[in-house]
């Protein structure tokens, strides 16, 4: 079925196509706009295989190593290099290939929906190029097993992120939002760089799992940790550092939007794959988990008050999807505050995780939804100001469908895949400690009281006489929306199977430090 | 703005030993300090002392910004496919097959003190050329556009 | 302490330029600012490099023992080529600002505050 070189060197392929696409994409954009649109198409469904591929081939036989320019993919330690790592390395384990499956989907889903809902635009050439751009960094991101190789992706990401968000430029304000996400970006940057040359000139190796098993905890590590954190809960929109998301989230085009969702949640991913797999037990867990469950809570208070008052549908979103970084935070958090306790950790601590990684998952389909809902409605009324809108659920009734979806999952209402993270949350963590149990329990029903208020104002009341014209969204822009809102559902109605199958597998590859470094060094 | 006589001049005749120098950079970029990017970048200061010394319109029929976009994708194409070969011989992304193995680029890396054998590196020149083509189309179009705002802000 | 001078440079580069980033009103100015700090971590993994009797690993004929491994001068390398393609977006960003509200201050420029 598939040819046996292209299956051993699926991880490489898995960012070729996207990067080799996006390079074609302004050639092939040459010939015809069709043309373009349906290379764009293909290059994504290929990444999708690939990806799922990949998924499939970690979830059943483990972790896969790649070494790029090595005599065999797994050789990860060349004979002749005296026992360092010194090739640049993919190494995909569960968790790596939960946040492939989730790229993949998100990605596949917004290409399609923006065939469409940006065909009207000009630049496209740019506009392609620069999104399969961003698909195959997030991608590399995830799958990368080198700490040098994870800062170029980040950089490649943040390069690509700050120019869609600022896609729409005769609009300054685009432009400023996507400068104040660039300014961000690149200064978490060169933070990120920093703490590599610390660990770097310590260690002498930038491979993760050769960093996890000589690394010290020294103070110079703790530098390194904090600059490292730093860096990254700014790129992940983590209060207080959250202050470019509302902007650059409701100024970039709402397909780019969802997709810029799940590069922060590539740099999420990124703190824990750090935290738990490359400083592991050699950080003072209780201290670094409390600071995580700290930025959590914050963010969820702080995104969802400041929620509340806004005007802009989409800022709006942006300011719950920082809400929702807060309850992965806590939920990770607690697991990471009680690593160290066997007893503790197989209780509440994996549970924990576990939720906070399914809300990973759940956040980038529902958010991503919900985007895409606002994009639908902005399309086809042309603001986004909630004050103008209204009574538009006569005329787009698909759209009214699925933002209810996304409403009713982000607020954690069942049988929403919302609710089945939100409870693993609220169970594990009212163990912890019951007060930041209630607290995220407040941030829930706030939600959903926004979102009621969002829908009321949208959808219900009397049609107003600006928008007799408004006809429901184009059908590839429908077709976009139900992936996600059929995977909103069906997490949501068998979470069982995707805990089981999906999340419980990547909590293990987090918390299974040993195993991780073992998979790497052994292979030669 | 056109500058003058004597300028425009020099700059053509500098354009052609900035343009060699570049290529050398690029050629050279496995043997000595430098390649594909130090050289592309040394070509589009060629590009940009043309865009200096002559007004935006000229420039515009001189350079097409289409042939370097195209100019573009085709070395990052070129860089990707390099790599993809490999694939097809049954090693890994970026393996370097050309190395050591008498083709092009493909002599053995002569031992002891020497000025440097051209041909040799295997795949790492075929690499430093992709770049190099790709930086140059890329900086020249970047510096194009940012000529191309300016322009029209000094209209308004 | 003397060979430590490098280091000293970084920090002093560092608080600069968080310090141009954080002050300057001017966008241009914050960007360099964004440059100086580009700088200050280059040098840094430069410095980082250094060994004492190392050889560089482009002369074939000596000792393999003395050669230094290249891994620092690649990361700055390609630090470089990230900070260009940085640089380069944010101009045309500040290009773009200019033409629209016809100035660079940052003060002046946030349209976006509610």
């Amino acid at each position: 079925m598939i040819p046996g070189f292209i299956a051993t060197n699926a991880p490489a392929l898995l960012i070729a196509v996207p990067l080799l696409g996006a390079f074609l994409s302004p050639v092939i954009g040459i010939i015809s706009r069709d043309a373009r649109a349906l290379w764009v198409l293909a290059i994504i469904t290929l990444t999708a295989i690939i990806g799922y591929f990949v998924a499939f081939l970690v979830y059943t036989e483990g972790t896969v190593l790649y070494v790029f320019g090595a005599a065999e993919t797994a050789l990860t330690v060349p004979p002749d290099s005296g026992g360092i790592p010194i090739r640049i390395i993919f190494a995909i384990d569960a968790m790596s290939a939960l946040m492939v499956i989730i790229a993949v989907t998100v990605g596949f889903a917004v290409i399609l929906y923006s065939l469409s809902s940006d065909s009207r635009r000009s630049g496209l050439e740019a506009y392609y190029t620069i999104f399969l751009l961003m698909i195959g960094a997030v991608l590399g991101m995830v799958s990368t097993g080198d700490l040098f190789n994870f800062f170029v992706f980040l950089e490649i990401s943040s390069l690509a992120s700050a120019g869609l968000v600022a896609y729409k430029v005769e609009r300054g304000l685009a432009v400023e939002a996507g400068l104040k996400y660039l300014l961000v970006s690149t200064i978490g940057g060169i933070f990120f760089l920093f703490a590599i040359g610390i660990l770097y000139g310590q260690y002498n190796a930038l491979n993760i799992a050769m960093l996890a098993e000589v690394i010290q905890w020294t103070p110079l590590d703790k530098l390194a940790l904090v600059l490292i954190i730093a860096a990254l809960a700014a790129k992940c929109g983590a209060v207080p550092m959250h202050f470019w998301t509302p902007d650059a989230y409701s100024m970039a085009p709402s397909a780019v939007t969802a997709m810029l969702v799940v590069a922060s949640q590539a740099s999420l991913y990124g703190l824990f794959r750090i935290c738990f797999t490359l400083y592991g037990m050699t950080l003072s867990y209780v201290t670094i988990g409390w600071v995580i469950i700290i930025l959590g809570l914050l963010s969820m208070i702080v995104g969802v008050t400041m929620a509340i008052p806004q005007k802009d549908i989409k800022r709006l979103m942006a300011y719950h999807a920082v809400s929702q970084t807060g309850y992965m935070l806590l939920g990770v958090g607690v697991g990471l505050a009680v690593l160290g306790d066997q007893a503790l950790l197989s209780s509440y601590g994996t549970t924990a995780m576990e939720g906070g990684i399914f809300h990973i998952f759940n956040h980038a389909m529902y958010k991503g939804l919900l985007f895409l809902t606002a994009g639908a409605i902005i399309y086809q009324v042309g603001t986004s100001d909630l004050n103008r809108m209204g009574g538009l659920g006569h005329k787009m009734k698909w759209t009214m469908i699925f933002f209810i979806i996304g409403a009713l999952a982000i607020a954690g209402i069942p049988p929403f895949n919302g609710f089945a993270s939100k409870f693993l949350i609220y169970e594990s963590v009212f163990a912890f400690s019951p007060i930041l149990s209630i607290i995220a329990m407040v941030v829930s029903i706030l939600t959903l009281a926004s979102f009621v208020k969002v829908f009321h104002s949208v959808f219900m009341g009397p049609p107003l006489p600006e928008h007799e014209n408004v006809k429901e969204a184009p059908h590839t822009m429908l077709i976009g929306m139900t992936i996600l809102a059929a995977l909103v559902i069906i997490s949501g109605i068998f979470p069982e199977f995707f805990i089981q199958n999906l999340i419980a597998p990547a909590a293990n590859a987090l918390i299974d430090q040993a195993g991780y470094i073992a998979t790497v060094l052994g292979g030669a | 703005m056109r500058m003058s006589k004597i300028v425009r001049f020099s700059a053509d005749v500098l354009f052609g030993a900035i343009l060699i120098f570049g290529f050398y950079i690029i050629l050279h970029g496995h043997l000595t300090p430098g390649g594909g990017f130090q050289g592309g970048a040394v070509v589009a200061t060629g590009a940009a002392l043309v865009i200096v010394a002559y007004s935006y319109e000229e420039v515009l029929h001189m350079i097409k910004k289409a042939g370097l976009m195209l100019q573009e994708s085709a070395g990052l194409v070129m860089f990707a496919g390099v790599a993809l070969i490999a694939l097809g011989l049954g090693t890994t992304f970026f393996f370097n097959y050309l190395a050591n193995s008498g083709l092009l680029f493909g002599m053995s890396v002569p031992f002891g003190p020497n000025p440097g054998e051209l041909n040799t590196g295997g795949v790492l020149p075929l690499m430093n050329i992709a770049v190099g083509i790709e930086v140059w189309g890329g900086l020249a179009i970047v510096i194009l556009y940012m000529l191309s705002g300016i322009s029209k802000a000094e209209e308004a | 302490m003397f060979w430590n001078l490098p280091y000293v440079a970084v920090v002093l580069l560092t608080v600069i330029g968080l310090a141009t980033i954080l002050l300057k009103r001017n966008l241009i100015k914050i960007f360099f600012g964004v440059g100086i700090l580009t700088s200050a971590v280059n040098l840094f993994i430069i410095a980082l490099g250094y060994r004492e009797g190392g050889i560089a690993p482009i002369y074939t004929y000596a000792a393999s023992e003395n050669m230094v491994m290249a891994t620092p001068q690649a990361l700055t390398l390609t630090s470089i080529v990230i900070g260009v393609a940085t640089t380069a977006l944010m101009l045309s960003f500040a290009v773009i600002i200019y033409k629209t509200y016809g100035t660079v201050n940052v003060d002046e420029i946030r349209e976006l505050k509610e």
